[in-house]
């Protein structure tokens, strides 16, 4: 089974790369592309871990394929930052400590991102809810739920 | 478990303890450019893959790898038989115990028997991960099975079918002894607990059981290891402890310790799970095999199957008190399973679970059994968590058929500053009756909770830490900047916690100072990031550290004043001339000077603390029932903790709240569900249910400081006793909601159903 | 994971075409919640993987006067974003909403969740109280088939090898109609249901009486189950308590679960009975507006 030849924008960059058909997003974004920045904790869709925005949409990048991303886009943690600054949820993350061992935190920031953009004002059930596929172990999530308060808090204001 | 010494006096006024600058290794932990075990990419790599036994107890009778080895892109395939004869198997283990390092190995691949369901028999390494899971599949294991003993009741039960024909007993904090074919044994006893039981106006009887539930890191378990030289090994992983792997791993290879550097990698959360050698041994074998760096990333199926987890327990108590609530007995029987070697976590469960009350009268009688499952792990404050349910479950029944408010009792029996422990010494200072008031005075307890189906619960929970070997390195730069460098493990950010300490002690500013966690080879013997010990332990070797670079920063200044040392005062980051205050050089000037004054500034220091610091928490918490369903959602959460002195109070909250939340998961949903042949059904985070943000709500902290004596600061462990008081708060909480006692955990709806049924006679 | 090739059809008959020749070596793939899952731990092995997402009749849906066309493809996340679907199918939503979080949802279609024929599917109760039919395309042309009608087994359906989903069209909601789905589960997401049950009913115009009712549950058997007779019963009954728990005892009744570690027996009989309850008394509310 050969491999196949897939271009894709990552995180406004096109790419291009060879992958085997089972290989996953996360898979090539991490082997290939080698952006570890998007996790592994389950490879079965439950921990969130791996999300990415693909194609316009929060996912997990370990339920979709490499090779389903040709002529799509990627969007990774990688990609949150300008050269000059954080977004307001990395800096939000700290400031909060949403973080302690920092596992999940490239996977909660993305679904976050999104969440802001659908939500920018969300209650505190609203982000409950929407965080519910990323697991935090660490955390307990209360400093995490804070953190994208004061995100929205932030962004609202900008 | 030795008595506290007396220490100097602590440190009361602070500039830099106690504030909460953002951590030093945040900004790399949000842009996803911090490097995790599995970030590492060398050159030549190969990918593992282990086989494991579907069978939780069989003979291996062959194993065929011809056809693995055949397939294209596979390297190596070993088995048991190909791992390194270990020299020495049984090495001492502290506080008089010994541990049979051949378990440890044996556990990381089987030899000649496997022991639970997912034990490795074969690992292979291959051109990429797909190759070599293809190549296991191919790999043909010939299995005699064994009769599985697969809980505790039926391992200690006579006849049972036999795990190991000898054993060295475990010793996890308190050595165990030899005491039946399947289980060591931990007795003590101290009064006539017998007879005192026949004066007590008042005796409960209960008997609960726990399931085994995982330490839950979000980031499995991950190794590469690469052969540097012919003799020389290099181990790039996750863990809680590099020289703790090195110093297996030397054992496990045959090496000497200063062959092998372990170099740690940031680490996606351990709880107690990540000190230990699962694939280290197998990447290296693998690695020689074939002279190239191998990487091993375990499945999270593999995670669930083959590592962790926390022991199902059984617990009876006995326990009695007078008409004025004073407790005068109690009697514990306590069956802990050790998996499939011995070692787990009974002597701690065993010996904290009482520890927070004066009894007179107490027989503990705990056994190490082992079973067909995993080898069992620590999880923070390991054991603890199950005696604790078991005995404040007990303790809160008492209370109510004594009558007596539950704070009321708790605070008539409460261990004080002073008493005299079960240890043998008295009682550090310790704010046992401050906390137990502040629940009282909580606003959260006085508030009126009304609605039907709903109720509050309270618990109390005790918790020992550790001290335990710890080393730290200071260097300046000329600039005036610092590093520093200990053997910590950063699992939660103690890089900012040690830090903070190094600028307190310096009176420099924070942000002067960078926190570098040190591979093997470049800084001293460190014990694990375990036991809470981390702020605490490798806090004072910085401490120590800094105090010795100022005494050498002292004789730098002396010199250009051309006086002795002792002329010079030094405060604030300024050097001061004794007999002449006009007389200053600051903290950088002399950074600046070293190459004049006899070369770079640095100390270092090495610690093994004794006073460690007890640590106690209580929770209050209120929920519902869905009475025709048998769920329990929690309404509202507050955790009390008595830390000593909180050097950074957000994390300190982190850590009671993150604690918690695994407390409440433990209460409500999380299990091992082991079917009646022995295998694990759920080992997904789909059906092993961590509670997720929807499941919980915010988690509000009460923190009390007591200082401990043993730190400078004041310092206790912060990290292990806040997943203790959960399960047996909620326990308190649903029976006072709907009046129904659960005596087994989780409260899962299906058996808050049935415990319904079961009062209704349905 | 095993290896496979990958194939990307762009029309209906493109994927038919495939379908024909490579039969039960090939699998479709649509959000791939499932199948992906199931790949991984070699639960199916096909040897090429079809995209549907590229053929833009499964990508679509139309919301009219005859109801929802639903592709067989298009997303959870896209249905319940849509406030006209919202508006007219609640129960839908709440199906769409509780498969999986936001991650899975993204992906996740309701056309999976029917071909992935799971006893716990929890859009395939919901499906089958609205009346929705299944169109399927083969090589000898289109058939419709009551959606109770798909799923024969766990993770089995009764389409062919070298038949597709096309589409899910569920007609539109009658005068005085309501329904809902509601499922148990121990924490409150990221769970697959212990037991689940879709309601809905028509009411007479002045509300008092069911003039007809459909029940249907999950995860209490080898597939959901059309719990026809206990909705059938309600049919010229009183909207009162009396009869919806006659309704919840017959969805009981015919409830076959099994003891597996996310739930016994009689706590699965037992949760249909209090679901169906639940279920009934705010399908009732939506009837009434
Ligand atoms: C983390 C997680 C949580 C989940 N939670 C839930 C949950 O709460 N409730 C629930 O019901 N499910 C849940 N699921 C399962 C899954 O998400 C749903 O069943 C989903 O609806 C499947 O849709 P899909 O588009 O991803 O299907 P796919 O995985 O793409 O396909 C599923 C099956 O249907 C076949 N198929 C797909 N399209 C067609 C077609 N047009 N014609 C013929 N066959 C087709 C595929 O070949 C495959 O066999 C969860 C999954 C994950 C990973
Ligand atoms: S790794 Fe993808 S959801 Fe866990
Ligand atoms: S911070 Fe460790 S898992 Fe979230």
């Amino acid at each position: 089974m050969s491999k196949v030849h897939v271009t894709t924008t990552v995180n406004g960059d096109e790419v291009e790369f060879l992958a085997e058909p089972r290989q996953s997003l996360l898979e090539v974004l991490r082997d290939e592309l080698k952006l570890t920045g998007t996790k592994e904790g389950c490879n079965d869709g439950n921990c969130g871990a791996c999300s990415v925005v693909f194609d316009g949409t929060l996912v997990a990048s370990c339920c979709v394929l490499g090779v389903e991303a040709d002529g799509k886009k990627v969007e990774t943690v990688e990609g949150m930052a300008t050269p000059d600054a954080l977004h307001p949820l990395q800096q939000a993350f700290l400031e909060e400590t949403g973080m302690q061992c920092g596992i999940c935190t490239p996977g909660f920031l993305i679904s976050s991102k999104e969440l802001l953009k659908s939500k920018p004002n969300p209650s505190e059930e609203e982000i409950r809810f929407w965080l519910a596929n990323n697991l935090c172990r660490c955390t307990g999530y209360d400093k995490i739920v804070k953190a994208v308060q004061k995100a929205a808090a932030v962004m609202e204001e900008a | 478990m030795n008595a506290p010494t007396t220490p100097p006096p602590v440190k009361t006024e602070f500039d830099v303890v106690g504030t909460t600058p953002i951590r030093k290794d945040g900004e790399e932990k949000v842009t996803g450019a911090a490097l995790f075990g599995d970030d590492i990419h060398l050159p030549g790599m190969l990918h593992g893959a282990m086989l494991r036994s579907p069978h939780p107890h069989a003979r291996i009778v062959s194993i065929d790898t011809s056809k693995a080895a055949a397939l294209k892109g596979v390297r190596t395939v070993i088995t048991g038989a190909d791992m390194p004869t270990l020299s020495s198997t049984v090495v001492a283990a502290g506080e008089g115990g010994e541990v049979n390092m051949q378990d440890i190995a044996d556990n990381c691949i089987a030899r000649d028997k496997v022991f639970y369901d997912g034990h490795v028999v074969a690992a292979v390494a291959a051109d990429n991960k797909h190759i070599a899971e293809a190549a296991c599949a191919l790999i043909e294991v010939e299995y005699e099975l064994l009769e599985p003993v697969l809980n505790v009741h039926d391992a200690v039960a006579e006849g049972a079918p036999v795990l190991h024909e000898d054993y060295t007993p475990g010793a996890f904090l308190f050595p165990t002894q030899k005491a039946l074919p399947n289980a060591g044994r931990l007795f003590m006893e101290h009064g006539d607990v017998d007879a005192t039981f026949d004066a007590c106006d008042h005796v409960v009887e209960r008997e609960f059981t726990t399931k085994s539930v995982h330490q839950g890191y979000i980031e499995p378990h991950v190794t590469t290891a690469v052969w540097t030289g012919e003799d020389t090994l290099t181990i790039h992983t996750s863990t809680q402890g590099g020289f703790a792997i090195r110093d297996f791993m030397a054992s496990f290879m045959n090496m000497p310790m200063s062959k092998i550097k372990v170099v740690p990698m940031e680490i996606g959360g351990g709880f107690g799970g990540k000190d230990v050698v699962y694939l280290d041994s197998l990447a290296a074998v693998m690695a020689k095999r074939t002279g190239r760096p191998v990487k091993i990333f375990m499945s999270r199926s593999e995670v669930l199957r083959g590592t962790g987890p926390s022991p199902e327990t059984y617990i009876k108590v006995k326990i009695g008190c007078n008409n004025e609530g004073q407790l005068l007995a109690a009697d514990l029987y306590l069956l802990f399973e050790a998996g499939a070697y011995p070692g787990g976590p009974i002597a701690p469960g065993t010996m904290c679970a009482l520890t927070r009350y004066n009894i007179p009268n107490v027989r503990l009688d705990g056994y190490d059994v082992f079973l067909n499952k995993p080898k069992m792990k620590p999880y923070r404050a390991p054991g603890a968590t199950q005696a604790n349910f078991a005995a404040e479950s007990a303790i809160a029944d008492l209370a109510e058929m004594a009558g007596i408010d539950p704070i009321q009792f708790r605070l008539t029996n409460a261990l004080k500053p002073g008493d005299m422990m079960p240890m043998g010494f008295p009682c550090p200072p310790l704010g046992s009756i401050e906390m137990l008031n502040a629940i009282k005075n909580h606003p959260h307890y006085t508030a009126p909770l009304e609605g039907e189906n709903r109720g509050r619960g309270i618990s109390y929970a005790f918790w020992f830490g550790a001290g335990l070997a710890s080393c730290a390195e200071i260097r300046c730069n000329t600039d005036g900047t610092i590093n520093l460098t200990t053997g910590s493990a950063d699992l939660s950010g103690t890089r900012t916690t040690l830090g903070m300490q190094a600028a307190e002690e310096l009176g420099v500013d924070n942000d002067l100072i960078t926190t570098n966690v040190g591979d093997t080879d470049s800084v001293g013997y460190t014990f694990q990031s375990v036991g809470s010990r981390t702020t605490f332990a490798t806090g004072i070797a910085v401490i120590s550290a800094c105090r010795k670079l100022v005494e050498e920063m002292k004789k730098r200044a002396a010199m250009e004043w051309e006086v002795e040392g002792s002329e010079v005062d030094y405060a604030s980051g300024v050097f001061t001339l004794k007999s002449d205050s006009s007389k200053t050089l600051s903290f950088g000037e002399i950074c600046g000077k070293a190459d004049h004054t006899g070369g770079p500034l640095i100390a270092d220091a090495s610690e093994f603390p004794e006073g460690v610091g007890f640590q106690i928490a209580a929770n209050i918490v209120d929920v519902e029932v869905d009475v025709e369903t048998g769920k329990v959602d929690i309404l509202r959460y507050s955790t009390l903790q008595d830390v000593g002195k909180a050097v950074h109070p957000d994390f300190v909250e982190g850590q009671m709240q993150g604690g918690t939340v695994q407390g409440i998961g433990w209460a409500l949903n999380e299990e091992y569900f082991y079917d009646e042949k022995g295998t694990l059904r759920n080992p997904t985070l789909l059906d092993y249910r961590m509670p997720t943000s929807l499941d919980v709500p915010n988690i509000d902290c009460t923190i009390l400081e007591t200082p401990n004596p043993g730190h400078p600061y004041g310092v206790r462990g912060v990290g292990e006793v806040p997943i203790v008081p959960p399960p047996a708060a909620i326990r308190d909480a649903i029976k006072n909601a709907i009046g129904v006692s659960l005596n087994d955990l989780p409260m899962k709806p299906g058996n808050v159903l049935k415990a319904i049924w079961e009062q209704k006679g349905k | 994971m095993h290896s496979f090739d990958f194939a990307t059809p762009t029309s209906v008959s493109d994927a038919v075409a495939i379908l024909a020749k490579e039969g039960s070596n090939a699998r479709l793939l649509a959000g791939g919640t499932d199948l992906l899952i199931g790949m991984r731990v070699g639960r199916a092995t096909p040897g090429l993987v079809v995209d549907a997402k590229q053929i833009p009749e499964l990508k679509q849906y139309k919301l009219d006067g005859n109801g929802l066309q639903l592709g067989s493809a298009v997303t959870c996340r896209t249905l319940y974003e849509d406030s006209a679907v919202v508006d007219a199918y609640p129960a839908l939503i709440e199906s769409a909403e509780l498969i999986g979080g936001m991650q899975t949802q993204g992906r996740a279609s309701i056309g999976g969740n029917l071909c992935n024929a799971a006893p716990s599917g929890d859009s395939i109760p919901t499906l089958i109280v609205l009346g929705a039919e299944a169109v399927v395309i083969g090589p000898n042309g289109q058939r419709n088939l009551a959606v109770e009608d798909v799923c024969v087994a766990p993770g089995k359906t009764s389409l062919a090898d070298n038949e597709l989903l096309l589409t899910i069209n569920i007609p539109a909601p009658a005068a005085n109609s309501g329904a809902c789905f509601q499922r148990f589960i121990p924490r409150n997401e990221m769970d697959i249901a212990i037991a689940s049950v879709a309601s809905s009913v028509v009411l007479s115009g002045d509300g008092s009486t069911f003039e007809s009712a459909r029940i249907a549950l999950g995860a209490v058997g080898p597939t959901p189950i059309f719990a026809q007779g206990a909705g059938d019963l309600l049919a010229g009954k009183p909207v009162n308590e009396a009869s919806i728990q006659e309704a919840a005892d017959a969805a009981e009744a015919v409830a076959t679960p099994i003891n597996d570690m996310r739930g016994t027996i009689e706590q699965r009989k037992h949760l249909i009975n209090v679901l169906t309850k639940r279920t009934l008394r705010e399908a009732v509310a939506r009837a009434k507006g």
